[in-house]
């Protein structure tokens, strides 16, 4: 496992989303209990743990996913560049422009490559033209690393793409409304090892703009691309630190069994 | 589990027996469905397409100027004196002047049954082609009109040799004299668009009973419906799947939606009465109160397959769409609707098609009432076309039962022509996701 672990470091000290003593309950399922987290600016953190311990909860809470689930209800506070994200003042919507997210499965629109990646732009206004369009178009699918593929179907259906190629395309969609934060929950999941080498290379590319949050159930997946780590367990949060220090050296048991394999 | 793989063993032999025999259960249901199919085809076409074609008469008609115009000034107020009486007689000479012409022998049959072989609704028909164009009087016009409904039958097998000697309104002369026009080409049968055109007719004349009103009403009704219950349905449908919270009001109005859907259609006719015609003051008989009452019933009939449509796209379309910052309303107009639209189509158009068949609720507003003139608009009375299949069926003379029959070809084949259509429509806005 140690030597899995890249010689990365954290590249600023700017605190991006900043939660304190946030509670999730779902109805009377007390799902996410007093997790404390920074997440820092232009840096990959990581969201581990065993499956059903919450992960998924907790980053959904973080662009307000979550008011679309009736029973979810959240307490404490977390902020976003210091304003409180569930202050009645803000609109979800606006919010979600700010922290995009990329899903456990990839789910296109039923639209073109293109309208795929337009649609954010298109009903954010952000741009004033075609040209200026097909501009933002390109440069996200360029990010995204999938430009030399589909740069000359364009305007075929995003869902006939492979399943590695739709994430990719999901990622385009996300980051074309120019967020600072991208949530992404297992987003390799359904995909092969070569697809997932080709997000994993496209997150650590991604840092360099965004703040990325990714939930992942494979450690080495974890080690590899994140610089900060936090270890979630039955609602709480165990462990958070640098991705070195808790692969090498965890202060929690628990941390230490999970990443050994011994809770899983 | 040992033995040969080419022996089955017991296990496997009842399972395949099971097998079989429920296909063969399924196979049978499905036979006798067809059959029951085909033998309601079969007895509705053969009873109904004979309505499509008509007996018609043609000969010269001699619009005398001493009759029609008694003060010879052409002045219209005077020539609308002139009732069908009149025109009746001038018709009556004419043919038998005609058939004299041809050197045709009558056979025994008097003057009277010489007139008694054009229809009763030429006489009327004569009258307003002369009143539209009074210089035609004093001239010699060649006149088709329609054969009487006896002599139709006659042509049609209905009426035979035999059942015209029993008949007062017809005889065996009358039926040998129509052979010889026939062979004389004075007499034809052909397609009969009055059949789609004309408007009902008396008792007395089964043969210029038409379905045009009846259709034009039909469609009127039809257009009130799809302009209420598209846009009232399809929003209440988005706003009870998408916008509403999840209580126990939403919970008592989906309930009641799916009762509604269920209570007989003659319920709806009642309210319709109490509500739009004694409340509301609005006329009987009238399309615009057809279609509200339509619009009622088909409601809860829409709602639940378009709500269905909608919960079937994949909440992962709708999270996507949250993702990049879409709004709710958004979300479901960029992406929920358009992927639900082959579902809602298809619920829209078979909730109108049963809408398009219904009779009970229309019965109790008063659309059964006898309707000549075309309605002028959604208020002015009208008919509609299961209604008058019900009323053709209530008539004595048998022209009306092949009439009946061949309204319902006709609203059959509206019915398929809007079924076909919601297939189009589902096949064209079929999407993957
Ligand atoms: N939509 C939901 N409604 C009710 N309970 C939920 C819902 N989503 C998740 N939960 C519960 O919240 C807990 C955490 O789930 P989740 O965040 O999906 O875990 P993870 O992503 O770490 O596997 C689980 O106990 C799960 O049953
Ligand atoms: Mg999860």
């Amino acid at each position: 496992m140690k030597d899995l672990v890249m010689e990365t470091r954290v590249d600023t000290q700017t605190i991006k989303i900043k939660a304190e003593k946030a509670q999730v309950f779902y109805g009377t399922n007390h799902a996410i209990k007093d997790v404390d987290v920074e997440i820092m600016d232009k840096t990959v953190t990581a969201f581990i743990g065993p499956s059903g311990c919450g992960k998924s909860t907790f980053l959904r809470c973080l662009n307000r996913m979550n008011d679309t689930i009736p029973s979810c209800r959240v307490e404490g506070s977390i902020t976003l560049d210091g304003d409180d994200i569930y202050d009645a003042r803000v609109d979800p919507v606006q919010l979600r422009a700010k922290v995009g997210m990329v899903f456990q499965k990839p789910n296109p629109f039923p639209k073109s490559i293109y309208d795929n990646v337009a649609y954010g732009p298109k009903i954010h206004g952000l741009t004033r033209t075609k040209a200026e369009l097909d501009e933002v178009v390109e440069s996200c699918l360029r990010k995204a690393a999938l430009w030399n593929e589909v740069k000359d179907r364009l305007h075929s259906p995003g869902t006939g793409l492979s399943g590695g190629q739709q994430q990719r395309l999901c990622i385009a969609r996300a980051i074309a409304t120019s967020p600072e934060v991208l949530l992404m929950d297992e987003p390799c999941s359904a995909l092969d090892p070569i697809a997932t080498a080709q997000v994993e290379e496209l997150i650590d590319e991604l840092r360099s703009q965004f703040s990325v949050v990714i939930v992942t159930h494979s450690m080495q997946q974890a080690a590899r691309v994140s610089q900060r780590t936090a270890f979630f367990h039955l609602g709480n949060l165990v462990e958070f630190g640098e991705t070195g220090q808790i692969f090498t050296n965890p202060k929690d048991p628990r941390t230490e069994s999970y990443i050994t394999g011994r809770i899983g | 589990m040992s033995g040969s793989l080419f022996t089955l063993d017991a296990r496997t032999k009842a399972r395949n027996a099971a097998e079989r025999r429920f296909r063969a259960y399924g196979l049978g249901a499905i036979v006798i469905a067809l059959l029951a199919l085909v033998w309601l085809l079969i007895s509705i076409f053969s009873a109904g397409l004979p309505a499509f074609r008509q007996t018609f008469l043609t000969f010269p008609v001699t619009l005398d100027a001493s009759q029609l115009d008694k003060s010879g000034t052409g002045d219209v107020a005077q020539l609308s004196k002139i009732t069908t009486i009149t025109y009746a007689k001038i018709l009556g000479q004419s043919l038998e002047a005609a058939i004299a012409a041809k050197g045709i022998d009558l056979g025994g049959a008097k003057p009277k049954q010489v007139a008694d072989l054009i229809s009763q609704e030429s006489a009327a028909t004569l009258r307003s082609k002369v009143m539209a164009d009074p210089a035609l009087i004093g001239t010699t016009i060649d006149f088709t009109t329609l054969a009487s409904g006896r002599i139709d039958g006659y042509y049609k097998g209905r009426v035979t040799m035999d059942s015209a000697a029993l008949d007062k309104n017809t005889s065996p002369e009358q039926l040998r004299l129509a052979d010889k026009l026939k062979e004389a080409g004075m007499l034809a049968v052909r397609f009969n668009t009055g059949f789609l055109t004309m408007p009902d007719a008396s008792d007395k004349r089964p043969e210029a009973a038409g379905l045009g009103i009846a259709i034009l009403g039909s469609f009127m009704i039809m257009a009130v419906v799809l302009v209420l219950s598209l846009p009232i349905g399809v929003a209440a449908s988005i706003y009870l799947e998408e916008f509403a919270p999840k209580n126990w009001i939403t919970d008592l109005i989906e309930v009641n939606i799916a009762n509604l859907a269920a209570v007989p259609s003659i319920v709806y006719g009642i309210l319709g009465l109490a509500i739009f015609i004694n409340f509301a003051g609005l006329p009987q008989s009238a399309p615009i109160v057809g279609g509200l009452v339509l619009t009622l019933m088909t409601l809860p009939r829409i709602i639940i397959p378009t709500r269905a449509a909608l919960k079937a796209v994949p909440p992962s379309i709708r999270d996507a769409a949250l993702g990049v910052g879409a709004s709710r309303l958004q979300t479901v107009f960029h992406h929920v609707l358009p992927l639900a639209m082959p579902g809602i189509l298809t619920g829209m158009i078979i909730g109108l098609a049963q809408a398009l068949g219904e009779t009970a609720p229309l019965l109790l507003i008063g659309m059964v009432a006898f309707v000549r003139d075309v309605p002028g608009g959604l208020f002015d009375p009208a008919s509609a076309l299961p209604v008058q299949v019900y009323n053709w069926t209530q008539r004595g003379d048998p022209g009306f039962v092949e009439r009946a029959s061949g309204a319902i070809i006709v609203l059959l084949v509206f019915l398929i022509i809007m079924n076909t259509a919601a297939i189009i429509l589902r096949r064209k806005f079929e999407r993957r996701w």
